[in-house]
């Protein structure tokens, strides 16, 4: 009893001796090691599946490799990747897409939220039949729609345009219309979660604004000009670079779709890249697949720099 | 000492209190809220009440909302309801006829194939899809919750740097992660045992989500302080502090990361199939594309069904859970 009161004073005394200069004993009386054991998980899981292999992917790049010997070959892999002739198309069909996503899809979700917010009543229901098609797998949903883009005259929208004497269309199989109709549907799996984003965004528009203009005559219009659109600004321009970021890394779509074809139609940069790294039964080439997935980096972060620079001034007005 | 040190933190959470998005109790997020919403039906939006009373408004509000509801039934719910009808059609009539409802009957047959063992067993899959988002949510859920709690509670001398790195990620578009994580699955160091055809290869990765730890970090940050001095003076320690104060409190944002994790998983196909090549081991999700080309149209079809029943039930139970972490998503984001 007595000797463990001896060390119990003796560590105390060390540590307040010690506290300045911190050392493991006082780290740990105050509370250090428990604080790391907490840390520990998120230190361990992101260390070795997120930190490390991002040191890892700008090793790779600058590598050849079959996954036993490693040989370095300096910047070898983006030569690689830039003289690839499927390099332009891939990167111009990526641009394509995402055009074209953002002509379809941009628009329809911030429409839907003002009408949405508008409407008190059964605004529950429309926030829960515009956010279905987000939950639904979306490799059911690809498999789904590539069932309704059959290209015979039975296939379901075949069927459905028949009904006023149009089509029949051959949609996937046609190099112009694979594209436009892997936006369309990549829009219906999306559109329901921008939806929801504007529609919360809309419940924190100030309500008094509304009130004063309606008591200075304003119209509908007007409101809409210059009160909801002014608030939804910022929301409007994230939403907007969200959807950028992730239709540069659209892969599902052309995957499960078309597989990049017609004729490399719908070969976006992602497939690319997968196809570097495990389209080949051979093995891969893992060294272009990480240098051509560190362009798509570099551009998308200098990309949103640009543009969060750019709408910086605007955003805050 | 003491009291500057609590005064501090009052402050810090105090400022990222004003921009918070989120409290608990607040049943949808109110993004750059600026003032108080007014509360109860009174509250007014573009529509003034004057305007509501003229005829033109009401036809028109009227109006929009008849075309809302038949563009979203149409829109969200057709290809579903195409999908159900397609579940119990006789693959014959639904590839001459797709649109008409049931032109020679309906039959159960697809829906009996897809999930007999001998064909495509469905069941299978899906047990498996289930196995695979408990395990991740598991890992997501202990990640997010200590990590979180660490970084804004317990507040170390690293919580800064860590936090950094944690919102670098955010950024950081997920495709390059993926050669490194699938070398490292196929020929990990240290361990030298391919992870392969292994459930922990889909588990662990997904723990490192940083949006989770990032709203799981924000909402403990919105915590009152005041509770954590008062469990500390009556002697409760950080790992105390963690399950009997701070996690009872946080059940709205550990519903939110929970639904989001296992509907993410749910929807996970790319690396799932990457390191689940067994198919005895593979998702519905993996699977479905795998038996496409050799399955019968309807029996495909009824697959796909049943492969989105479970989310689906899933979102209508929890719709409150998944509606405002969408809203949450746009807001951490920006």
């Amino acid at each position: 009893m007595n000797t463990v009161d001896l060390t119990a004073s003796e560590t105390r005394r060390v540590g307040v001796r010690h506290r300045r200069h911190h050392t493991p004993v006082t780290w740990v009386r105050g509370g250090g090691l428990t604080t790391l054991l907490f840390a520990l998980p998120l230190l361990l899981i992101f260390g070795v599946f997120s930190w490390y292999p991002m040191v890892r992917t700008v090793i790779i790049s600058i590598q050849k490799t079959n996954l036993i010997t490693y040989t370095w070959v300096g910047l070898d892999n983006f030569r690689t990747v830039i003289h690839d002739p499927l390099f332009p198309i891939a990167v111009k069909n990526t641009a394509y897409f995402a055009l074209l996503a953002l002509i379809f899809g941009y628009p329809v979700p911030l429409v839907a939220g003002v009408l949405m917010s508008e409407l008190r009543r059964l605004r529950g229901l429309y926030a829960v039949l515009a956010y279905l098609p987000v939950v639904i797998p979306p490799v059911v949903a690809v498999l789904l729609w590539k069932t309704f883009y059959d290209g015979s005259s039975t296939g379901v929208f075949n069927t459905i345009l028949g009904w006023v004497h149009l089509g029949p269309y051959y949609w996937l199989s046609s190099q112009q219309m694979a594209m436009p109709a892997l936006v369309l549907e990549s829009t219906w799996a999306n559109a329901g979660a921008t939806v929801i984003i504007y529609l919360a965004a809309l419940i924190g528009v100030n309500s008094e604004l509304y009130e004063a203009a309606s008591v200075d005559g304003a119209s509908l219009w007007r409101k809409v000009w210059h009160i909801t659109m002014p608030q939804l600004r910022g929301v409007m321009l994230v939403t907007l670079i969200l959807q950028l970021i992730g239709t540069a890394q659209v892969f599902l779509e052309p995957y499960l779709f078309t597989g990049g074809g017609p004729n490399y139609k719908t070969l976006t940069v992602l497939l690319l890249i997968f196809n570097y790294a495990f389209g080949n039964s051979l093995g891969g080439d893992y060294g272009s697949a990480t240098a051509l997935s560190l362009m798509l980096a570099g551009f998308l972060a200098v990309f949103s720099l640009v543009y969060l620079r750019a709408t910086r001034s605007w955003s805050t007005e | 000492m003491i009291t500057s040190r609590i005064r501090r933190r009052r402050k810090s959470s105090e400022r990222v209190g004003s921009e918070s998005l989120m409290l608990p109790g607040h049943r949808m997020p109110r993004i750059r809220r600026r003032r108080k919403p007014v509360a109860g039906a009174t509250t007014q939006g573009l529509i003034s009440s004057s305007d509501w009373n003229r005829p033109s408004v009401k036809w028109g509000v009227g109006a929009v909302h008849a075309l809302l509801l038949v563009g979203l039934v149409v829109i969200g719910l057709g290809p579903l309801l195409w999908l159900a009808k397609a579940t119990i059609t006789p693959t014959q009539d639904i590839i001459s006829n797709p649109m008409a409802i049931f032109p020679h009957g309906a039959t159960w047959n697809n829906v009996r194939e897809a999930w007999s063992p001998q064909s495509v067993h469905v069941g299978l899959y899906i047990w498996n899809t289930v196995v695979i988002c408990f395990g991740s949510w598991l890992v997501q859920l202990t990640v997010a919750t200590t990590g979180g709690y660490a970084l804004s509670v317990l507040r170390p001398k690293y919580a800064r740097v860590v936090t950094g790195m944690l919102l670098m990620t955010l950024f950081l578009p997920a495709v390059v992660l993926l050669v490194p994580l699938y070398i490292m699955v196929v020929n990990p160091p240290l361990i030298h045992h391919s992870f392969i055809n292994s459930y922990w290869a889909v588990w662990l990765p997904a723990g490192a989500s940083s949006f989770n730890v990032i709203i799981m970090k924000r909402f403990f940050d919105n915590l009152p302080r005041e509770l954590f001095e008062a469990a500390r003076i009556d002697g409760a320690g950080p790992v105390r502090l963690f399950f009997s104060v701070v996690l009872p409190m946080s059940k709205p944002i550990l519903g939110v990361v929970s639904v989001f994790a296992v509907i993410a998983e749910w929807k996970n196909f790319l690396w799932p199939f990457l390191v689940l090549q067994d198919a005895s081991k593979q998702p519905i999700s993996v699977r479905l594309p795998a038996i496409a080309g050799q399955t019968e149209l309807g029996v495909l079809l009824a697959a796909m069904f049943i492969a989105c029943i479970v989310p689906i039930v899933g979102f209508l139970f929890f719709q409150r859970s998944f509606l405002r972490g969408s809203g949450l998503g746009g807001a951490i984001k920006g």
